[in-house]
Formats: C-alpha cells, structure tokens, sequence
C-alpha cells in the first residue's frame, strides 16, 4: 500500500521531468555511442564495424589540426579569461564610487551571443582595423586578422575574453565577498600589504569561486561554436576550425555521420577528463572554513 | 600613507575606466555606423556620423523581418523558461525529500550529465528527432530545451530545498494539504531567490542560443540571432545594414538587464555558490 502511494508520488513530481531528460539527453548520448562502433550513415545501420570510424578520425589530419587549434585555445583562453576577470572583480570590489557603473560595463558583453558578437568584431577586425591601419599605416592592421590563422587565432582568443570575463568576474567577486571582514581586519593589524593579503588570505579563502570559474572556463572553452562560426567559420582553409564547428562541418556538411559522431564522443571523453583533473586539483587548495 | 592610498585608488580608477570604455567601445562602433552612410563608414568607421540616416534601420528592420524574429524568442524563451522553473523545481523537490538511493542515483546522474557537451550527442539528437522537429519544430526546440535545461535547474533548486527545514511539509501535511497543495503553496513561494537565479540564468542561454536553433527552426519560425545570422553573408556589401541589425539585436536583451541589473547579479552570483 505505501509503496503504491510513494509510486505516485514520484510519478506525480519526477515523472515528467525525468522521462523527457531521458528522451532528449539520455537516449541520443547512449545511441551516439553505439552508432560510432557502427556503420551508421545517418539513417540506418547494417553491422558492427569495431573501432573503424576511431581510427578513420584520427587518421584524418584535419582532425589533428582541430585538437592542436583547440588545445591551445582552451589553455590560453582559460589563463586569459580568468585573470583579466579577477583583476575586474578586484577593481569593482574596490571602494571606488563609480565600482557599481563599472561593473554594468564589465558585463554587457556577457548578455550578447557570441554569434551577434562574432559579427560585430568581424566589422572590427576585416573593416574598421584595416580602414585605419591604411590611412595611418599601421603595419600589424594592414591584412585582416581574420585571413591569417595566427592572428584569426588571437582575435578568437580577444572576443572570448571580452565576452567571459564578465561571467566570471561575477563568479570571483562572490568568491571576494564571502571573506569574513574580520579575518580581513586582523591581516590589515599585523601590517601584511594589500598584495600579501591578497595571495596569502584573499586567494586562499576563496579558492571554490576559482574551482568554479576554472571549470566553467574549460567547459566553455571546449564547447566554443558560436564565435568561431560567427569570426573565422573555421578559414582560412579549414585551419582555425575549434573542435564543435568541425564536428558540425564533418556531420551536416560532409555527410560523415560515422567519424563525426566518434570525433564527438573523444571530444566528450576529453572534456570530462580535463574536467576531473580540473576540479580534483582544484579542490586541493579550498580551505575547509 | 593616506596620499599613497589615494594614488592607489586613482591607478585603480583610471584602469577600471580604461577597460569599461575598451569593453563598450564595439558596442559604440555598432551605434554609430548604424545611422551612417556608406562611404561615410568606410572612410571613418570610428568617427560619429556626418549625416544621420535612418534608411539602415528600416531596411535590416523588414530584412530580418524583426517583429517576427523577436515574437519567436519572447515565445520560446518565455515557454521554456516557465516549463523549466516548474518542472525541475517539482523535480528537485522529490530528490531532495525522498531519501533512498534511487532519488540518490538519480541526481548523481543529473549531476554527472552536466559534462556532456551538446556536441557530443547533437548527430545522432538530429537523426532520431527530425519527425518531431519536421511536425512542430518551435514544439520540439522547447522540449530540448526542458531536456538540457533539467540537470542545471534541478541542482540549483536541490542546494535551496536542503535549506528548508523538513517541519514546513510536515505542518502543512498535519493540515490535511496534498503534497501537491503543500510544494505550490507553501514550499515554491519559499524559493523565490533560487527561482529568478533559475530563470535568470536560463534565459539568457535560451536567447541568446543558436547552433540548437539553427539546427531546428525554419525561416518563419527563426529568433533574434539566427536573424542576424543573415546578414553575416551578405553584410561585406552593406554595413550599414549589417550595425543596424545588431543594434536591433542587441536593444532588447541590454534594455531588460539595465531594469533588472540586481537581480542578474545576484542571479548569477547565487549559481555560482552552488
């Protein structure tokens, strides 16, 4: 009898919500990864086929450029963005008047998407950059950044801090808030400077809002699609393609669902790698308060 | 030391100054090429303009087709936001009051899937979901939305259900109130911090979204930034256009965080903790 009463119970809270997560989350995730160990063409599958579509990714060079284009992607976005956002967050913690003012600033790249903010900085970089550069011959603007894959590279890397560091600064000044005034009173006390409070007390206290923003970084990092399409949509020939817009390029471009979908579960293996070493190193250095 | 603190405070200003501007700047770019002429953006695409023009609003205005664009976000943001507010808070609820393993495993793998890039199950997503999407495919666009949104909302109303003592179910249930009575009536007012986080949060990545989007929606059911997708093509001919159609763009989501900027803030600092 109770236990038909906690059945409905269930039923009535979690039965929606759970069955549609299933159907949109669980079921193409188990599906994708059975498909990769398939000859699955987008439609239907006739046999097992082990691990070809694997070892046709990695055969292919163009994936290879994509994981190198990536990884140093998510590396220097992630350094960029997070100490650019902390040095924000610090500035708007300070007790200057205008910090309220400052801090809508910091964040009105945030509320835009990246594909309305690729466009923007796409007049910036191929127009407005290269008018100027023109008229006052300035060497370093002359050629679009855009057509040159090292530059394209720190154009993506410019609009991602521009467009993060917001985010994230929000996420530090929570982490800068949280610390008691008192512990803050009795480093100003023993004579410590404002930087040996800030890395010997602040830093430390606070370390949960870094496991956040660091994971948060290396998340979006990895999943970065809008501001790579709406920027560079991967050219020059194909060399700044991040690791999205190539497995969107390989699928629905291509036709290569097989590759395609194996390219996205070693993505998925990845990203929760980078993401468990992330947050367990991280994790070494919040102080139990 | 009084001087030396001022000077820091002012290094301190001129820096934050420095970067606010450096941050707005693209925006000011967007705003002032939008009402220039063309050669007049060509030849100064940083200057204010020398003859304001409005002929660029009005044409991106009718090429995006901009009421439609904007009434197709308001729809689905609004639905699935609701639909996701309502549902992971029920579900939240009964996680986080029903203590036994199952109600366990279930939000460990709630947890869990919030490492699982779309990406990484967006080929065969489209495969087995183009009936749904070819039969009502704003339908199916808030329905995905529910799926992906779940894990997020469920754990932040989980974190803020913990808080609520036990007795409150109790008092009401004593009272001879249904659980359903009891989580609508009393529980979901309790919760109204986590719920504009939840709303807050979601919101902004449901508007803003577009490669789910892209994937599901035609052109009479397009939103805003697929809308402006268009003029990514074309626009190396018409800036003009192009700046207006941002401004457009850009206009409604700035005007309503300018309204709401607390709550963004706090919204957002409150996901964060959890």
């Amino acid at each position: 009898m109770i236990s038909a009463r906690k059945t409905k119970k269930f039923l009535k809270f979690a039965g929606l919500p759970l069955a549609i997560f299933t159907i949109v989350l669980v079921v193409p995730f188990v599906n994708g990864f059975y498909y990769t160990f398939t000859d699955w063409d987008g439609f239907k599958t006739t046999k097992l086929v082990g691990f070809t579509n694997y070892a046709d990714s990695f055969a292919d060079p163009k994936f290879w450029t994509t994981l190198r284009f990536t990884t140093l992607f998510v590396i220097v976005s992630l350094i960029l963005v997070n100490v650019v956002a902390f040095g924000l967050a610090l500035i708007v913690t300070s007790k200057l008047r205008s910090r309220n003012i400052l801090r809508t600033f910091f964040f009105v790249p945030n509320l835009i998407g990246g594909v309305v903010l690729g466009v923007i900085w796409q007049f910036i970089f191929n127009t407005a950059l290269v008018t100027l550069a023109n008229k006052y011959d300035w060497e370093l603007f002359k050629e679009s950044w855009l057509q040159d894959t090292n530059k394209a590279f720190w154009a993506l890397i410019i609009v991602t801090v521009w467009q993060s560091s917001g985010y994230m600064m929000i996420v530090y000044i929570t982490g800068l808030v949280s610390i008691e005034n008192d512990v803050l009173e009795a480093s100003q006390i023993d004579g410590a400077s404002p930087l040996r409070t800030l890395f010997s007390i602040k830093i430390p206290l606070m370390a949960q809002a870094f496991t956040i923003a660091l994971f948060l970084t290396l998340r979006a990092g990895f999943m970065a699609y809008d501001v790579n399409v709406a920027l560079t949509d991967g050219g020059p020939f194909r060399t700044t393609e991040l690791i999205s817009l190539h497995i969107f390029q390989d699928a629905f471009l291509e036709g290569d669902f097989g590759t395609g979908q194996s390219k996205a579960v070693i993505m998925f293996l990845v990203v929760a790698l980078a993401a468990l070493v992330q947050v367990t190193i991280s994790k070494r250095y919040e102080v139990q308060r | 030391m009084k001087t030396r603190r001022r000077l820091g405070k002012r290094i301190t200003f001129g820096v934050g100054i420095t970067i606010a501007i450096a941050y707005f700047f693209p925006f000011f770019l967007v705003f002032v090429n939008s009402v220039k002429l063309k050669y007049d953006i060509l030849a100064n695409p940083l200057t204010l303009p020398v003859e304001i023009t409005w002929d660029n609003f009005e044409q991106a205005f009718t090429k995006m087709n901009y009421f439609r664009a904007l009434t197709n976000s308001l729809i689905i943001t609004v639905l699935s936001v609701t639909l996701l507010i309502i549902f992971s808070s029920m579900l939240a609820y009964y996680l986080a009051r029903t203590k036994n393993k199952t109600s366990k495993y279930i939000f460990l793998i709630l947890v869990a899937s919030m490492i699982v890039p779309f990406q990484a199950l967006m080929i065969p997503f489209m495969a087995r979901f183009a009936p749904l999407v070819s039969f009502n495919n704003r339908g199916a666009l808030i329905f995905f939305y529910i799926g992906f949104g779940t894990a997020l909302s469920t754990f932040l109303y989980h974190g803020f259900i913990s808080t609520i003592p036990t007795e409150i179910d109790e008092a009401a249930s004593i009272d001879g109130a249904s659980d359903m009575v009891a989580f609508w009536r009393i529980i979901f007012p309790m919760m109204r911090p986590i719920t504009a986080t939840v709303a807050i949060i979601n919101a902004l990545w449901i508007w803003n979204d577009f490669l789910l989007p892209r994937l599901v929606l035609t052109e009479e059911t397009q939103t805003l930034p697929l809308s402006t997708y268009l003029f990514y093509g074309t626009y190396t001919v018409e800036y003009g256009q192009a700046m207006a159609g941002l401004a457009l763009a850009v206009i409604p989501i700035v005007i309503f965080y300018l309204v709401l900027q607390k709550q963004f803030i706090s919204g957002i600092s409150q996901g964060a903790v959890k």
